[in-house]
């Protein structure tokens, strides 16, 4: 093991790049003082934004313990298709279904749509192969072929090479064999096998996962080594971690293997740090709100852990299947348009206004009505800011163009049509945020809204009343949460093996030698990673349905050894509680046994975020001034009210605050309703009690 | 109408979010992959005295977009005539007669009356795609059926649910006329779980709004659907506009089935006039008027996504001339297909007609069919019976955006084809290829998308074929110049022998021997505009992916490309601009 991340005395750098801003923490582990950095994202090279963070929080590299990343890279590769030249090389008669898919088209209605094969049809070369559906051998691999097609695939400049097999879940040797072939002549690592991140039947999906591995793999190293070199050329000589879509954290030597699990990193990281900061609060179930421009991502948290699925897809007809948090994305963020449509209705999004020409307010020549602009006109948002940017607007602007587009047609005032732009903002994310949460079977009740991102303390209020729960958490850096995330994070493999067994038909000790095998295989991953740990902690559950059904249930298990009954009495509970049905006269069947090894990193003081040196004495002394806010609510509590505006940072940590009142701090405004008040916790995090009053 | 347009805008989220939340608990929780899977099903709200529809489920399958309306209004008209019992407070009334507001006999819709303050406020109903309903063959598609009783059990509205509790007597005589029966149960309390969840959703938006205030927000949002679609519709230029589409025959009479539409635009409103189609049919390819309608709805609302499904939205659209053609079949007519397939081809004549006024919006013809291709038999191998289904997808019109999407699902369907290693899991067959259908799009300045090809072989036992496709006679219509899309072809191997269906896209019971081969392809969308403006890099990148021919480059867009590809595989066709220049000259002259 490194020696140097054993020191505590050393700091803690978590570094987070999205897709406007870096974000980084150093977290002194001796002082708990905190140091935080915000600079823009730099995206050709990511690795500039990142050492520009590192200097803007004056790190002294030579001091740092344990440097954590999550990165973009991998994301925007997929997205914009900037992937690395890859070849495929699969069972003769299947070259196509990279590009057929599953017979879909991108929306319901509406019969156009476009679609771009991630690897190209003539980077895509049959070879004599075939298993059966149970791995027996129809067609013996031949070899020669397979070393053809890798020559024919380096000629057309191929960098990285998929080998996708059908049935390869049942019988992987032809893929093994294969890849042992085509290293003989293969240039370098690329080579991704198709069973190889997660060995399941269904050879689109399995397909397309492997081949994102494969084409985002040259371009994570390249991106990694540099990053790495960069940070030792600045004095660094511990580990660098990298984050993945599963929420943990995996060294930068190993992360390439496996890259694909590390697009959706960044959405992990906002949630893991929320799942932290709730077990601190003593909040173990949330529904996480990151609210920035252009979208809303919504996650669920159970016993402070976040759901994880691994059939997640990243945008039409691109599956990615390995386990990854399940974080959902919502079309509304705070550039959404709102705008009367041709039956005279109001409708907010899902079109938006980008970053360019961005909202009204941003003074970039945006002219359509957005929901910041909403805040601004509602006096959420300070109107002094406005005058920051160049080409400023003024808030008279503002509410000429809400009069003209939504109040004249509607026949109200511009404020009236700057809070119904909200109402329809906040009933659309409801309804949204209600199919990945409480429409699962969840009561409200249990749940506290965990706020952050740009946007999200300003409406979260809004949202958990119409959701009906009960409480807001507002964390103490909104808008550095994904970093946290990084920082707190712990080291993580996840494994699914499919069974596809009827429960009274599973010899129920091998079901637990194969979850005890699969946790003694993460726990000697995680002890090779050269990095302190405190304790591994092996979770277990099965995915499972009622014979004869398609969709999964995932079924927690107290122990790798429960007996059969044990099992079928949780199942049916489990189902109960989502479907309220039960159906004795049908036989559960198991699918997927999947095993979580965590290993847990020491524990990390939130304490620090906000420098309690800097707290006043008291809420009054901690507010700023006010202005007249406008609100809406039933009678009285309807329209302006004059508001107070305190620094957050200035709160003292036993503050209490009655609605209505706004908090505003660096990267965010908090905005408590007039019905709502609000406590401070220990680690400086906001609690807002919906509806108290 | 005191009722202000927030208020309005809120509450028809709202309802949206209920019929939701009732398409996500039916799908999550059915055991019928065709519901599961395939999102074969869909959930509504309807009104309590005449049954129209007020909201339904976004994820619902389009070609329910107008039907449950038909079959809740038919419901409340057998109450009043006394031939369905009234109804109580957790009823659950199940139907599936086609010609009482339905499509085919395998879509099972529930129906419960939902009650405030003891009167009934509004209906909650849902269809879904049962496996089999009995009948001729399995799964309810047969394609030589000519009667409906060759196909299924046909049910008249009864109560399933008494008061929230299944009559269970219902039910025995349910599943002893229908194959598999003993999963349904699980579908019957899945079906039923997602109208509690509408109800518990309703009761909760109304305690919120009030029942008067939400009342008074649904008529008005249903006179608002319609002034938004009377708008869209004033968009248009004024006039008439014909169209023509053909079903390759009806299963048992081998001759095409005519569609001849006339869509005129009268103000702000679209008469469409089905006058001069086809009689009646002896075979399966009847519709049933519910959907007949609700086809030119869904085509409608293809067309114009952005309005809200709703009564409102289709009280514009006046359809009329389909008295005494087949796509009005009244009892005994047989209709299993009228939902795969007919309603395709009556979108089609829509998107062909429309494309003429709205060339921006609409496309040329998609493939439009469910390409169903049934295999029963038995599997030795495990020494029991199966029945398969493989639906595919087909190549779509090429439009004003660019090309056509390849292998999309059917017009009136949002389901995912089941993956090639789940078919051979479940099914005793082997795949030889799933690829590409090189060289079926239809040739314009956008191309139409490419169909699919595959090739099964049946490995062990035997078996009975059945074909219920369409397109095999005429490929998908071109649009503005464009050239059709490839017809759909199968061809059956059987002890080495081919054999090719004698109404090319509908054939039952074929038997099939171990060994025996199903080959399959299915057709390419329409192209859209002169294909001699396609840029000829596009039809050079085309050729070099193997999609198309060095001779379609030539003969479908006068591009002429140089074959330099060598014996194994290397190199690339080059482009010859003077020879493609002279090319298009030439084919211009000539037309």
């Amino acid at each position: 093991m490194s020696g140097k991340d054993n020191r505590s005395d050393g700091d803690l750098i978590g570094v987070d790049v999205g897709g406007t801003f870096t974000d980084l923490i150093r977290l002194d582990q001796a002082s708990g003082a905190v140091r935080l950095a915000k600079v823009a994202s730099t995206l050709d090279n990511q690795a500039f934004g990142v050492m520009n963070a590192v200097a803007e929080a004056e790190s002294d590299l030579s001091r740092v313990a344990l440097v954590i990343h999550g990165t973009t890279t991998t994301t925007n590769a997929v997205l914009e298709r900037k992937l690395s030249r890859t070849g495929l090389i699969t069972t003769a008669g299947f070259r196509d279904v990279l590009e057929l898919g599953r017979r879909t088209r991108p929306q319901p209605y509406g019969m156009k749509g476009h679609f771009e094969p991630i690897i190209p049809r003539d980077l895509r070369i049959e070879v004599p192969e075939r298993m059966d559906y149970a791995g027996r051998v129809v067609t013996p691999l031949d070899e020669d072929a397979v070393r053809a097609a890798g020559a024919a695939l380096l000629a057309r400049g191929a960098e990285s090479v998929v080998i996708h097999f059908l049935h390869a879940y049942a019988n992987p040797d032809h893929e093994i064999r294969a890849a042992k072939v085509l290293s003989d002549i293969w240039p370098n690592s690329y080579i991704t096998m198709g069973h190889g991140l997660l060995s399941e039947s269904r050879e689109f999906e399995r397909g397309v996962t492997a081949a994102v591995n494969a084409s985002v793999q040259p371009l994570l190293e390249r991106y990694v080594k540099r990053l790495a070199t960069e940070l030792a050329g600045g004095g660094y000589g511990g580990e660098l971690l990298v984050m993945n879509g599963n929420g943990g954290t995996v060294s930068a030597s190993r992360v390439v293997k496996e890259a694909a699990k590390t697009v959706m990193s960044g959405p992990a990281s906002g949630v893991i740090a929320a799942a932290y900061t709730g077990r601190r609060a003593n909040r173990p179930n949330l529904i996480s709100y990151d609210m920035g421009g252009t979208s809303t991502d919504v996650a669920l948290i159970r016993d402070c852990r976040p759901s994880v699925s691994n059939e997640i897809e990243i945008e039409y007809a691109m599956p990615i299947h390995v386990p990854m948090v399940d974080v959902r994305t919502i079309g509304a963020g705070g550039g959404s348009i709102a705008r009367v449509n041709e039956a005279g209705l109001l409708e907010v999004g899902p079109q938006s206004a980008g970053a360019d020409p961005g909202p009204i307010c941003y003074g970039r020549g945006g002219e359509l009505p957005t929901i910041s602009d909403a805040n601004m006109v509602l006096g959420r948002l300070d109107v002094g800011k406005l005058k920051s940017v160049p080409g400023a607007v003024g808030i008279e602007d503002i509410r000429a163009i809400f009069q003209t587009r939504l109040g004249d047609p509607l026949g109200v005032d511009a404020e009236t049509a700057a809070a119904a732009v909200l109402r329809m903002a906040t009933t659309r994310m409801a309804g949204a945020t209600r199919m990945v949460s409480v429409s699962l079977g969840l009561d409200p009740r249990d749940f506290s809204l965990f706020a952050f991102g740009g946007a999200g303390p300003l409406h979260a209020s809004a949202l958990a009343g119409e959701l009906g729960v009960p409480e807001v958490l507002v964390p103490a850096r909104p808008g550095i949460t994904n970093a946290l995330g990084c920082i707190v994070a712990d080291l993580r493999h996840d494994f699914v093996r499919t069974v596809n067994t009827p429960l009274d038909a599973m010899d129920i000790d091998r079901l637990g030698e194969m979850l005890s095998s699969q946790a003694a295989e993460g726990e000697a991953l995680i002890r090779q990673e050269p990095v302190r740990i405190e304790r591994i902690e092996v979770t277990h559950s099965l995915d499972m349905q009622f014979a004869g059904q398609t969709h999964l249930l995932q079924v927690p298990l107290a122990s790798a050894s429960m007996t059969a009954a044990d099992i079928k009495a949780t199942f049916e509970e489990v189902y109960f509680n989502r479907f309220r049905v039960r159906l004795p006269e049908i036989r559960a069947q198991i699918v997927n046994v999947n095993t979580s090894v965590t290993g847990r990193r020491p524990e990390v003081d939130l304490g620090g975020l906000i420098d309690n040196a800097g707290r006043a004495g008291s809420v009054a002394a901690a507010q700023t001034g006010s202005r007249p806010v406008w609100f809406d609510g039933a009678g009285a509590d309807s329209g302006w009210q004059d508001t107070p505006v305190y620094a957050r940072e200035k709160l003292p940590l036993d503050a209490q605050i009655s609605g209505p009142a706004i908090l505003e701090q660096m990267d965010t405004t908090i905005l408590i309703e007039p019905q709502d008040s609000a406590v401070s916790d220990e680690d400086g995090n906001i609690l807002v009690t919906v509806g108290s009053k | 109408m005191s009722l202000d347009p927030i208020t309005l805008s809120v509450i028809q989220a709202g309802l949206q979010q209920v019929c939701d939340e009732m398409d996500l608990s039916f799908s999550r929780a059915a055991f019928s992959p065709v519901i599961a899977e395939a999102n074969d099903r869909s959930d509504g709200i309807y009104a309590a005295d005449d049954g129209a529809l007020i909201a339904q489920g976004a994820g619902g399958l389009p070609v329910f977009v107008g039907t449950m309306q038909y079959s809740t209004a038919e419901l409340i008209r057998l109450i009043g005539e006394g031939r369905a019992a009234a109804p109580e407070p957790g009823d659950i009334y199940i139907v599936n007669d086609p010609y009482l507001g339905g499509t085919h006999l395998m879509d099972v819709r529930f129906v419960r009356p939902y009650y405030r303050d003891g009167k009934l406020w509004c209906w909650l109903s849902n269809t879904g795609h049962w496996p089999d309903t009995g009948g001729a063959v399995p799964g309810g598609f047969s394609a030589s059926a000519t009667s409906v009783e060759q196909e299924g059990l046909r049910l008249p509205p009864v109560k399933l649910f008494k008061k929230g509790v299944m009559d269970e007597e219902i039910y025995a005589i349910i599943c002893s006329n229908i194959r598999v029966a003993d999963q349904r149960i699980g579908d019957v309390k899945a079906q039923a779980a997602a109208l509690d969840v509408g109800a518990d959703r309703l009761d909760l938006l109304l305690g919120r709004y009030g029942d008067d205030t939400v009342a008074e927000a649904i008529t008005e949002l249903r006179r608002r659907a319609s002034a938004q679609m009377r708008q869209m519709i004033a968009t248009m230029p004024e006039g008439s506009w014909q169209s023509v589409a053909y079903v390759d025959s009806d299963g048992v009479v081998d001759e095409p089935l005519e569609i001849r539409l006339g869509i005129t635009r009268v103000d702000d409103r679209l008469r469409f006039d089905f006058a001069g189609s086809s009689p009646p049919c002896r075979g399966p390819m009847n519709s049933v008027l519910a959907t007949t309608l609700s086809s030119v709805y869904l085509a409608m609302r293809h067309i114009f996504p952005e309005v809200p499904i709703s009564a409102g939205a289709f009280e514009p659209l006046d359809i009329t001339g389909y008295e005494g053609t087949f796509l009005d079949a009244h009892y005994p007519r047989p209709v299993s297909g009228c939902a795969a397939e007919v309603s395709q081809r009556i979108a089609e004549a829509v998107f062909a007609a429309m494309v003429q006024p709205l060339p921006d919006r609409v496309t040329a013809a998609p493939a439009g069919t469910s390409g169903n291709f049934a295999l029963g038999g038995h599997n030795a191998e495990r020494g029991r019976d199966f029945v398969m289904y493989q639906l595919s997808g087909g190549g779509y019109g090429g439009n004003a955006d660019g090309d056509g999407l390849s292998n999309g699902c059917s017009t009136i369907g949002i389901s995912k084809a089941p993956p090639v290693e789940i078919m051979e899991q479940a099914f005793p067959v082997l795949y030889h290829h799933y690829a590409l259908h090189e060289g079926s799009a239809g040739a314009g300045r956008t191309r139409g998308g490419f169909g699919l090809d595959y090739e099964l072989e049946l490995r062990n036992g035997n078996a009975k074929a059945s074909f219920v496709m369409d397109h095999g006679r005429f490929g998908p219509q071109g649009a503005l110049g464009g050239g059709d899309g490839d017809v759909n072809k199968v061809v059956v191997f059987r002890d080495g022998e081919s054999y090719v269906p004698l109404h090319l896209s509908k054939e039952q019971d074929i038997p099939l021997e171990s060994g025996d081969r199903v080959w399959v392809r299915t057709p390419g969308g329409g192209g859209y505009g002169d294909p001699l403006e396609r840029s000829a890099a596009l039809v050079l990148e085309d050729v070099r992916l193997g999609r198309y021919s060095i001779d379609q480059a030539a003969d479908l867009y006068g591009v002429v490309l140089s074959d330099s590809v060598k014996a194994d595989g290397s190199g690339v066709p080059t482009l010859d601009e003077p020879g493609t220049e002279a090319k298009r000259a030439e084919m211009r002259a000539a037309r």
